[in-house]
């Protein structure tokens, strides 16, 4: 279907230019170690295991919030937004070609991030493993559409950490709760939830963040 | 029409309780016209999306404006219950109060956006769709803080208030929620009537140019 | 093809177009005069649908897919090669036997040797070929072109020459130059901004 030929061809290239960008992509796999060091010395000795891992999932909030902050910065720059925009393709294709792209580089920050978790602070249930693969998709889905609003305003630093903290807070629920409560199933549930809820609705609505 | 709201916002309440559990009359209605602004706003929003008629844009932001003025309200009415009931001036164990402190980070950055964004047809649209998702994220949130209270605060706080209203407390309720309402409707038309002018304004002093 | 009634355009509180009205018939060359400021990119813009009037009405009646849209900037990714980004540009708008076409038009216009290298170490006058490139990939009806001759050589230059005498009369043209001399033989209309 053309659909998901332009999907596939939009996120090839969004994934070639993440590779392309040679400095950031290193940059980002020390940070998320760096943080987790950090952590390590922010906490008091008998810090309880649910506080830790309430910091691993700042950690990648953070680390996402970073990655997101790059994800239309091309387009941006060469107005090339503006140009994909007049193509025949729907232009939730381009979200969906952009927010595959940025899942791609959040599971690349966790392969380093997880294995460094269970290294410094201990083992990670598979709850933790399969909540982090289900925040990625929240995450993703509603983060491409705010850094598309943010990128074209000004102060859009700023702004993307504003309009994306208060959304994912859900999130950080679903995710904390999956890897620490007694009974997972409910959390991993509702992340499913969200990811439904928001994803559907990013997917609908790029369309007019990106047109007039 | 501003007469009629205040009359019935000052309606005396049936003092059946003790003293401190009448603020529930101004809580409670203020909260849920907190919502029903946000979903007139969410609405607006979506009729702006479908019809690309602008005129739904400034509908949209004032009912956003006022459901965050009415959100702060709550937070405030909602501290003092808690600060009376508990002790406290903030309590994580209160599910509104918490879903009201997200909802204001959520909508106080949607001035952010709107701030940040050149007028025109695109920060319209992207207002409407922010305003879309806020009313989406009420319950998802709602049902985030009764999860998390398992995780992070596990003594929930209500207010015994739901087991015992009798039948003047409710209508004593209903019609400070009607009140609240009109409260809030008569603030809308105001203020929408008043941005309409300036718009107007600008109008017709570009016009003269 | 394209008619304009009291077409308006404002940013913010700034009036860039206000109260035009103009047409172009199917076949025209439309020229758009005026300094810089007066709105001509603006225009340009309005028709290819990127920005919506904000005052009076514009009818367009090509569907995005048959509009080729030559902006300021070239709209291509500086961290992809020339023929990366007419690849994803091919099949975006579904061009036929795209191989072939994206390669006819690299050496059109002098671009085949670069094809593999990264857009970012282009000069501006080999971007904006590429952004040629890019605008007849899919055999537009409507040309929407701003300052084509921007940054070109003389040799880049006769190509655009080239370029407007193939498309004057079979398609139709709106171009915004500030050399109106070299393009006044192809015009049959013009519009002066500002």
């Amino acid at each position: 279907m053309r659909y998901f030929a332009d999907v596939a061809a939009l996120a090839r290239k969004d994934v070639l230019l993440e590779f392309r960008s040679r400095d950031t992509l290193p940059a980002m796999l020390l940070f998320v170690v760096s943080a987790l060091v950090v952590f390590h010395f922010a906490l008091p000795a008998d810090t309880s295991e649910t506080a830790e891992t309430g910091l691993l999932w700042i950690a990648l909030l953070f680390t996402a919030l970073l990655g997101l902050a790059r994800a239309f910065v091309a387009e941006r720059e060469q107005r090339v937004l503006d140009g994909l925009v007049l193509t025949p393709c729907d232009r939730s294709a381009i979200w969906l070609g952009k927010a595959i792209g940025v899942v791609a580089f959040l599971v690349l920050a966790e392969v380093v991030a997880l294995p460094a978790f269970a290294l410094f602070f201990g083992p990670l249930s598979w709850e933790l493993v399969a909540a982090v693969a289900l925040a990625d998709i929240g995450l993703a889905a509603v983060g491409t559409l705010l850094a598309a609003m943010a990128a074209a305003g000004r102060a859009r630093e700023l702004l993307l950490p504003l309009l994306f903290l208060p959304l994912v807070i859900p999130i950080v629920v679903g995710g904390v709760g999956a890897s620490v409560a007694d009974h997972p199933a409910r959390y991993l549930g509702f992340l499913g939830l969200y990811d439904a809820v928001f994803a559907i609705l990013s997917w609908a609505s790029f369309e007019y963040v990106v047109t007039e | 029409m501003g007469g009629t709201a205040l009359a019935f916002y000052w309606v005396p309440n049936a003092p059946l309780e003790g003293f401190r559990q009448r603020i529930f009359y101004f809580h409670v209605p203020i909260a849920l016209t907190s919502y029903a602004c946000f979903g007139w706003a969410a609405w607006k929003g979506l009729r702006l999306l479908w019809t690309r008629d602008r005129r739904y844009d400034l509908e949209s932001y004032t009912a956003v404006h006022m459901g965050v003025i009415f959100g702060i309200l709550t937070l405030l009415t909602g501290s003092i219950w808690a600060r009376t009931s508990w002790g406290h001036w903030w309590v994580w164990g209160s599910r509104q109060l918490v879903l009201f402190l997200v909802l204001f980070l959520f909508y106080a950055a949607y001035f952010m956006l709107r701030f940040s964004v050149e007028p025109g047809p695109r920060r319209a649209n992207m207002s409407a769709v922010y305003a879309l998702f806020g009313v989406a994220l009420i319950p998802v949130s709602f049902l985030a803080i009764r999860l998390a209270e398992d995780l992070v605060h596990p003594v929930v706080l209500t207010h015994d208030v739901g087991s015992k209203l009798t039948g003047s407390q409710i209508t004593t309720f209903l019609v400070c929620l009607a009140g609240m309402l009109a409260l809030a409707a008569t603030l809308y038309s105001n203020e929408l009537a008043g941005k309409r002018l300036d718009v107007r304004l600008r109008e017709l002093r570009e016009a003269l140019q | 093809m394209i008619s304009a009634r009291g077409l308006g355009r404002d940013f913010g509180a700034k009036r860039v177009l206000r109260g035009l009205d103009f047409e172009v018939p199917r076949g025209g060359f439309l020229l758009v005069t005026g300094r810089n400021g007066s709105g001509k990119s603006t225009l340009l813009s309005l028709c290819a649908g990127l920005l919506a009037p904000t005052a009076g009405e514009l009818d367009v009646e090509v569907d995005r897919g048959e509009i080729g849209y030559l902006a300021h900037e070239p709209l291509v990714y500086r961290e992809l090669t020339a023929l990366e980004n007419l690849e994803l540009y091919g099949r975006l708008y579904r061009v036929p036997e795209r191989r072939e076409r994206v390669g006819m038009l690299l050496e059109r216009f002098g671009l085949w040797d670069a094809r593999h290298e990264r857009v970012g170490a282009f000069s501006r006058g080999m971007a904006q070929r590429l952004a040629l490139c890019r605008t007849l990939l899919h055999e537009p009806r409507l040309l929407l072109l701003d300052e084509p001759y921007s940054a070109l050589d003389d040799d880049a230059a006769g190509l655009v020459d080239a370029l407007l005498s193939e498309v004057a009369g079979e398609k139709t043209v709106i171009v915004t130059s500030h050399d109106p001399e070299r393009i006044s033989r192809f015009t049959s209309e013009e519009l002066a901004l500002g």
